[in-house]
Parts: C-alpha cells; sequence; structure tokens
C-alpha cells in the first residue's frame, strides 16, 4: 500500500526523523520495517509494534497537512471597547478584500488581528467575535486553524535560513505539498520566483542567498511566497517600508490570489490603496470608512510624488545627479 | 489543581511563554522550576506575582531529578491553593521528556533555533500535546510555516500555538487549552511517557578522571570503524 513514488519517498523522510536506518537504496517500505533492529529501536523509546501504525499516522498527517478549506468569509462582530462600552461594529471580508487599519499606538490595532488570528468566540478580553464562512467556530476548528489562518509580513521579519532563494522556495513548497510530484513542485518555485522579481526594484536570482538580499527584495520575496506557497487565507501587513517595493502590485497579487489582506499602515500610499480602512482607538473600532472618489484622487497626487521620490533614488543608485523633471 | 509539564531547549521562550499563560489564564497560577546548574527566572515570576520555587539538579541527571520531585512540586501547589501549577524544565540532553501520560505536555520550541530542531528535540517534542513555538515576529511566514511542517513530521497530532514572547500573542488558545487539563491530586503510580536517560555509570557518582580504567557501570560504547 506504500511503496513506490511520493509515499515511499515520505516513508523514508519518516525512517530519517525516528533515526531509523533504512536498509538499501531501493528497498520497499516493508521491507524497511522488517529490517528494524528491536534492541536499536528500545534504546530510542519506541516499539517494533508501533512503527508500523506511526507510519501510517506520519503518512495521514503529512496528506492532511496539504489540504485547509477554503474561506468564502471572515466577519469580526464587535465587543466593547477598553471602556466597556459596545462596539457597534460588524466587519465582513471576503477573499481578494484588501482593507487597512488605522489608529494611534496603543489604541488596539495588534487586539484586533489577536482576535482574528485565534477566532475568538466572545472569550477575550474584547469580547468580540469571529465568525467563519458566517458561522461560530467551535474548538476544534480554532485549535486546528490556530496559527494557519493569518499569515504575517512585516518590518522586523528576516530571513535566518542560511539557502539561496531556489533552495528557500523549494523547502517551503515541499512543506506545502509534501505529496505532490517534483514537476508540480518546480512550477511553483518557478512561478514565484518571477512574480518576486517583478515586485522587486532589483532583480536578484535563483542561486542568490536569501539572507544577503536587500531590504526590498526581501520584502519582494516575502509578499510573493505569501501569494503564491503560503497556504494561509488571510495577509496581515505590518507598515511594510516604502523602498523597493511596488507596493500597488503587491497588493493586486495578493487579491488575485483570493487573499483576505489586513495592512496595518499610515502609509497614505498604501492605506489608501485599500477599498476600506478600519478606524480604531480606545481598543474598539470606531468607523470603517470607504476609499472615495476624492480620496482616490489624493491617492493619485501622492503617488507622482512617490515616483518623483523613486526616481531620484534610482538617479542615486546608478551615480547620476538627481534630476527633478 | 491542573498540571502542565513544560518543556524546551535553553532560551527557547519557557518562561516568557508561562508568564503570559499566567496572565491570559486569570487563574492562580504558581512553577516550579526545574534547571542544572543556574537560573535567573526566580525573580521574572516574583515581579509578575508567581509563585515559584527553583530545582538545580546540580551533578544529578536532570530528568531523574525532576522525576524524584514532581510529585513534592505537585503537593506544594495543592498546598498553596494554586489552580494550575506549571514545572518547567529545560531539555539539555534532547533527550530529557519530564512528560507524564495523562498530564498537559507542552513543550516550547523558537523559530531562531533552526527548521531541524522539532526533529532533535526528541521526546519533549514528539511526545507532547501542545508545541508553543516562539520568536516567529522575526522570521519570513515561509520560515514560519516550514517549522510548523517541521513539528508536524514528528508529532502529527499536537496543538501547534504561535506565541510571541513579547506581546504574549497566541498565548489565549493555549490558555484555553490549560482550563481543559485534568485536575490532579497526586503522581503517585503515573508513568512518564518515556524513559529517562539510563544513568548509572562511575561518571554519575562524581568521577573526574578520563580513561578505560575509570569507566565503571553502565555506558554505551561509539563504533568508529576504520
Amino acid at each position: 500500500m506504500i511503496s513506490g513514488g511520493n509515499n515511499e519517498r515520505l516513508a523514508r523522510e519518516f525512517f530519517r526523523n525516528l533515526n531509523l536506518p533504512w536498509p538499501a537504496e531501493g528497498c520497499s517500505v516493508e521491507d524497511a520495517l522488517a529490517a528494524l533492529d528491536p534492541e536499536w529501536l528500545e534504546e530510542f523509546g519506541l516499539t517494533a509494534e508501533e512503527i508500523p501504525l506511526r507510519l501510517a499516522e506520519f503518512l495521514e498527517t503529512m496528506t492532511r497537512a496539504s489540504a485547509l478549506r477554503p474561506l468564502r468569509s471572515l466577519t469580526v462582530l464587535g465587543g466593547r471597547d477598553k471602556a466597556g462600552a459596545p462596539e457597534e461594529a460588524e466587519l465582513r471580508l471576503v477573499p481578494g478584500d484588501a482593507v487597512s487599519v488605522v489608529g494611534p499606538t496603543g489604541s488596539g490595532k495588534s487586539r484586533l488581528l489577536a482576535d482574528i488570528e485565534c477566532l475568538a468566540q466572545g472569550d477575550t478580553p474584547t469580547g468580540r467575535r469571529v465568525l467563519i464562512d458566517d458561522a461560530p467556530v467551535d474548538e476544534d476548528e480554532r485549535f486546528r486553524l490556530g496559527g494557519k489562518l493569518v499569515a504575517q509580513l512585516s518590518q522586523n521579519m528576516n530571513f535566518v535560513m542560511d539557502l539561496t532563494v531556489a533552495e528557500f522556495l523549494e523547502m517551503h513548497a515541499r512543506s506545502r505539498m509534501p505529496d505532490s510530484a517534483d514537476s508540480d513542485v518546480e512550477a511553483a518555485c518557478a512561478h514565484c520566483f518571477e512574480r518576486a522579481n517583478g515586485l522587486a526594484g532589483e532583480r536578484f536570482a535563483q542561486d542568490t542567498k536569501v539572507t544577503q538580499l536587500s531590504g526590498g527584495q526581501s520584502r519582494a520575496l516575502m509578499i510573493a511566497d505569501c501569494a503564491y506557497l503560503s497556504r494561509s487565507p488571510v495577509v496581515l501587513i505590518d507598515e511594510i517600508e516604502n523602498a523597493g517595493v511596488d507596493r500597488r502590485e503587491a497588493l493586486a497579487l495578493l487579491s488575485s490570489r483570493e487573499k483576505i489582506v489586513l495592512i496595518s499602515t499610515h502609509d497614505p500610499l498604501l492605506a489608501l490603496e485599500a477599498d476600506r480602512r478600519v478606524v480604531i482607538r480606545g481598543g474598539g473600532i470606531r468607523q470603517v470608512i470607504e476609499t472615495d472618489e476624492e480620496e482616490r484622487s489624493a491617492l493619485a497626487a501622492l503617488e507622482a510624488i512617490d515616483r518623483t521620490l523613486r526616481e531620484a533614488r534610482q538617479q542615486l543608485r546608478y551615480g547620476e545627479s538627481v534630476r527633478i523633471p | 489543581m491542573k498540571l502542565i509539564t513544560i518543556a524546551g531547549p535553553p532560551s527557547s521562550g519557557k518562561t516568557s511563554v508561562i508568564l503570559h499563560l499566567a496572565q491570559a489564564a486569570r487563574a492562580r497560577l504558581g512553577v516550579v522550576k526545574f534547571d542544572c546548574l543556574a537560573s535567573f527566572d526566580q525573580e521574572r515570576y516574583e515581579d509578575a506575582g508567581i509563585p515559584v520555587r527553583t530545582g538545580f539538579s546540580g551533578k544529578f541527571c536532570p530528568d531523574h531529578f525532576f522525576v524524584n520531585n514532581v510529585e513534592a512540586a505537585v503537593q506544594w501547589g495543592r498546598r498553596l491553593g494554586l489552580d494550575i501549577l506549571v514545572t518547567e524544565s529545560a531539555g539539555l540532553c534532547n533527550r530529557c521528556s519530564p512528560h507524564i501520560a495523562g498530564i498537559l505536555a507542552v513543550c516550547v520550541v523558537d523559530h531562531l533555533s533552526g527548521i531541524h530542531t522539532p526533529r532533535k528535540v526528541g521526546p519533549m517534542l514528539r511526545l507532547a500535546d501542545a508545541v508553543a513555538v516562539t520568536k516567529g515576529d522575526i522570521v519570513s511566514q515561509a520560515e514560519r510555516e516550514v517549522f510548523r511542517h517541521s513539528v508536524r513530521q514528528v508529532n502529527g497530532n499536537a496543538k501547534i500555538f504561535s506565541i510571541n514572547g513579547i506581546t504574549g500573542q497566541g498565548a489565549f488558545l493555549l490558555a484555553k487549552m490549560a482550563e481543559g487539563a485534568r485536575d490532579v491530586e497526586t503522581l503517585t503510580d503515573m508513568r512518564l511517557r518515556f524513559t529517562t536517560p539510563a544513568a548509572a555509570c562511575a561518571y554519575c557518582t562524581g568521577e573526574m578522571r578520563i580513561g578505560e580504567a575509570y569507566q565503571m557501570g553502565m555506558m554505551r560504547k561509539m563504533e568508529f570503524g576504520e
């Protein structure tokens, strides 16, 4: 039942995890199980009987891990603010939506995100409730989704693995699709790499170490990776720096990949790019503002200023004198 | 009183996780810290108003030391009238596992320790009911997902929580899980989830000299081949 192809690759990974010897290249899973030495197993706290069961469990977990039910909507129902006053708000988000979250430091922006992340059911300090597909979420689902629902991108994040861009993407893709064919993994990585380069101000190569990418390139790779390889249906962007990433393109990419995008920012270029913005004060949602026509024209004016700044930056980068047209 | 065993490599953020757990659980929580030679966490707990006792294993195997003292720790917690007692111990040899069958077992690991860490720390992670992963706020989303996958590779059933040790974000669900932990009056006759290291050799009794002549008792020799 578990010979050949991807299952055999997974079985070998299972053996490696438990520090069990795989007898010989090309040997079947059954033979590998039969060759296990009970004394060796005992030393590592394992028994010969439990290994096949654990292997079956492992194969199941690894295939289950790659499936996450698509989300149709996410709704936040108001609770109470820091003063205990009711929070009159209902925020319903569907895939492709982008909203910005604004408010001074300490106003409760992180609280809102924390409520979404743990799928609050009226039991967190804010009393908020979060619905998925318009229904409350039971305990099992909360624990299962906890940590997987929201992908985060922030200014403070860095790559810490000592890998090239290609290796990095492959590693992430493999963890996402442990039972997929090599060609599918390669295609997903290639696509992600191309889009990341499209977002970055300066191109980078597949064999560049991720730790050597510039700030903008890192951000671009993280965004493309979130869009193509992350399974999380919600993406939170926290004050992403403006240098070196095409932010409009980035948002368009995430939206096109059916993500719900929340942007915590006071950068007008980014905040106005969203369709709506949530205003937080005193621990509660005070208002949800739709970006109107006047703001859109303000955005156009701000973008012109931003373009000028980017051009000046580009002139500096290539050793030219700065000239503003 | 509910009991939780929390274990994890040194500096993985166990104390921060426990402090945030105490805050989120809104219950009377106490800590018994098991360490080897030195610990600097006593003050952090005291500052937070959390009752704490620290035990140092010194020259004894930390795991054996833990098992020999954990029942007394439980009785201390009960005398204090705690709602939750947490034992905190560092898995110094990666083989340590203070987890007890039927008692909520949590392993703390951090993103900066590298993605192979979950596969190296052994039974304290493999046999845990929950894995709290810290320091996720400074690595990329991809690295967080790969790390989670790496945890899954050795423990397919544990609930995985991402906890920010600075802000406490993520501790809420762990507190939720703690509320459901079972009540204990005594650990007597309960069983560990994993054997402790076999340790009855000359070095256990204080031997310091190196060489075949001084090696006695149970030991294991590596094979180096040619």
